[in-house]
């Protein structure tokens, strides 16, 4: 029996603005813009910061760690070839938990997700973009 | 003292089309029968109508979401009108209500006539008409954040939202479960319902899970349908044919970050402060709400409501629906009295408004709240969206 391809992702139009969190990923880097006079992550990106109306914000690499803010395991096979089930989750960032990250976790069996969960950003490449992706972090 | 303007206005006429899981006649059709029979209905003709609004005006994407805008109608019944506005980037559904409050104040019309189309139904025959992504086209807008992620339809976002408000609240499947069976049981008593066969808790629990914990008697049914009401100016409602519903106050405030990621509270959505500006433009409370028509465009929008109404405590909700008796149609507050978009059919918000005024205007047959419903609480929309109307019989 035939059995369709799996879809492929769908890439998210690029501005000025968020080309550096999408594209990060080809060097390793996860690029969350800061303000470099008071250290608030704008996030999604955009050139002002409205904590202290400073305009000198800009991508600034961060460690790709956070946590599991909330997820859902996804069943439904809503297109042919989907492979189900899967993870879809908002990540709060480390370094400031209010930049939430929207990503698949991956690397792991659905059933182990579960919330505040310690996770690692990896990337995936889509064309011309990085796309991140979470893992669980590795227990030492 | 400020003199809020929703207090100058209100319903008079409600129209609805037929409503199917799969129109004999075209969106537009169905679009002009809701409107001639509110025009009808408030004891006005068409020249006498002279604003119009809709939410999210036409969207020509073939989604069914929108199939019908302000000109389309606007032409199909020649009105000739003093204002005019559809677009959705409003407080929810029940923008285009208060973008009318707004222009009967300031005088640019008395009877304006709010609709909205849903042709969802048809739509999803020929394409599945509901992806928020399409395959080989850049993914634009904020939906661009959860484009690479698989993210079909709004189900996604709203089971990420849901499934914090289960795990933080605690409520069971068995609790949740009498939203939907409490509804399909008042969309028996409805004939315009899209379901109307009783579910029980057995059928929720083999139902197809979606996305956790969304399972399919958790969400809204697309259906084909239009309905339209008119708000008028009071004083000149008050010499129309039905007892003014007069529209007491409103909420519809963006206090918090309007985004479907950096949602300040993701388990209350954007809802608490909107219920608060409503509340604060009353001297009514909670308790003098005899029945309430919540947003249900999934059953934990309606569970959000009640909290964030302040029918019960935050993630009371629970204990509050226990056994459904409460939100029953004998109970203390009668909820989604007509079935709701989980059996009625998902005429976003404005099935919840033509119900309020069924009910209000006693004309709710077999589904009537006994004793002579006053005052109605109405809602719409989740996730970073909201808007909230306390409706009152004059
Ligand atoms: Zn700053």
């Amino acid at each position: 029996m035939h059995t369709p391809k799996p879809p492929a992702r769908i890439p998210p139009a690029v501005d000025m603005d968020s080309q550096p969190y999408w594209t990060g990923g080809k060097d390793g880097q996860l690029l969350i813009h800061r303000c470099a006079d008071c250290a608030y992550f704008v996030h999604p990106p955009v050139p002002f910061c409205p904590a202290c109306e400073g305009r000198n914000v800009a991508p600034v690499p961060v460690s790709g760690r956070g946590r599991v803010a909330t997820f859902t395991i996804n069943h439904k096979q809503w297109v042919p070839g989907l492979p189900v089930p899967y993870v879809l989750a908002l990540v709060e960032l480390e370094e400031q938990a209010d930049v939430r990250l929207v990503g698949n976790i991956t690397h792991c069996d659905p059933a182990e997700v579960t919330f505040g969960m310690a996770v690692e950003v990896w990337f995936e490449q889509l064309d011309d973009l990085w796309v991140p992706l979470f893992r669980p972090v590795e227990r030492l | 003292m400020t003199r809020y303007a929703e207090k100058d206005t209100a319903i008079t006429g409600i129209g609805m089309s037929e409503v199917s899981r799969g129109a004999t006649k075209s969106a537009l059709a169905l679009t002009v029968d809701a409107c001639l029979e509110a025009i009808a209905d408030a004891g006005l003709t068409r020249a006498e109508i002279d604003g119009i609004a809709t939410w999210p005006g036409e969207r020509a994407d073939g989604s069914g979401f929108s199939a019908v805008g302000c000109a389309a109608v606007q032409d199909a019944l020649r009105l000739k009108l003093g204002w005019y506005a559809g677009g959705g980037e409003a407080p929810g559904q029940y923008g285009a209500v208060f973008n009318a409050i707004g222009a009967i104040a300031a005088g640019l019309c008395r009877n304006v006539l709010i609709f909205r189309t849903m042709y969802e139904a048809t739509a999803r025959k020929t394409a599945f008409a509901n992806a928020l992504l399409k395959e080989g086209q850049r993914q634009a807008g904020p939906f661009a954040w959860y484009a690479p992620y698989y993210t079909y339809a709004a189900a996604l976002q709203q089971a990420l939202f849901f499934n914090l408000y289960v795990h933080k609240s605690g409520i069971t499947l068995e609790q949740v479960a009498q939203i939907p069976i409490n509804q399909r049981r008042n969309a028996g008593l409805n004939p315009k319902a899209v379901y109307r066969t009783p579910i029980t808790l057995a059928d929720y629990l083999a139902a197809p899970l979606i996305a956790t914990p969304l399972r399919l008697f958790d969400c809204d049914v697309p259906c084909d349908g239009a309905v339209a009401i008119i708000v008028s100016r009071l004083d000149v409602a008050r010499g129309l044919r039905n007892p003014p519903v007069r529209i007491e106050a409103i909420g519809s405030s963006m206090q918090y970050r309007n985004s479907w990621t950096q949602l300040d509270a993701l388990d209350t959505q954007a809802q608490p402060k909107v219920a608060e500006m409503m509340w604060s433009r009353t001297d009514l409370k909670p308790a003098d709400v005899d029945i309430a028509q919540l947003y249900d465009g999934f059953t934990f929008h309606t569970l959000n409501w009640l909290e964030n109404f302040g029918f019960c405590e935050r993630y009371g909700a629970k204990d509050f629906i226990e056994g459904g008796t409460r939100i029953a149609l004998e109970g203390d507050l009668p909820v989604n009295t007509g079935g709701g978009a989980l059996s009625a059919g998902r005429l976003h918000a404005y099935g919840a408004v033509h119900e309020a005024c069924t009910q209000l205007w006693g004309r709710g047959g077999e589904r009537q709240v006994k004793g002579g419903p006053q005052v109605c609480a109405t809602s719409t929309a989740g996730g970073p969206l909201a808007g909230a109307m306390l409706l009152v019989r004059d």
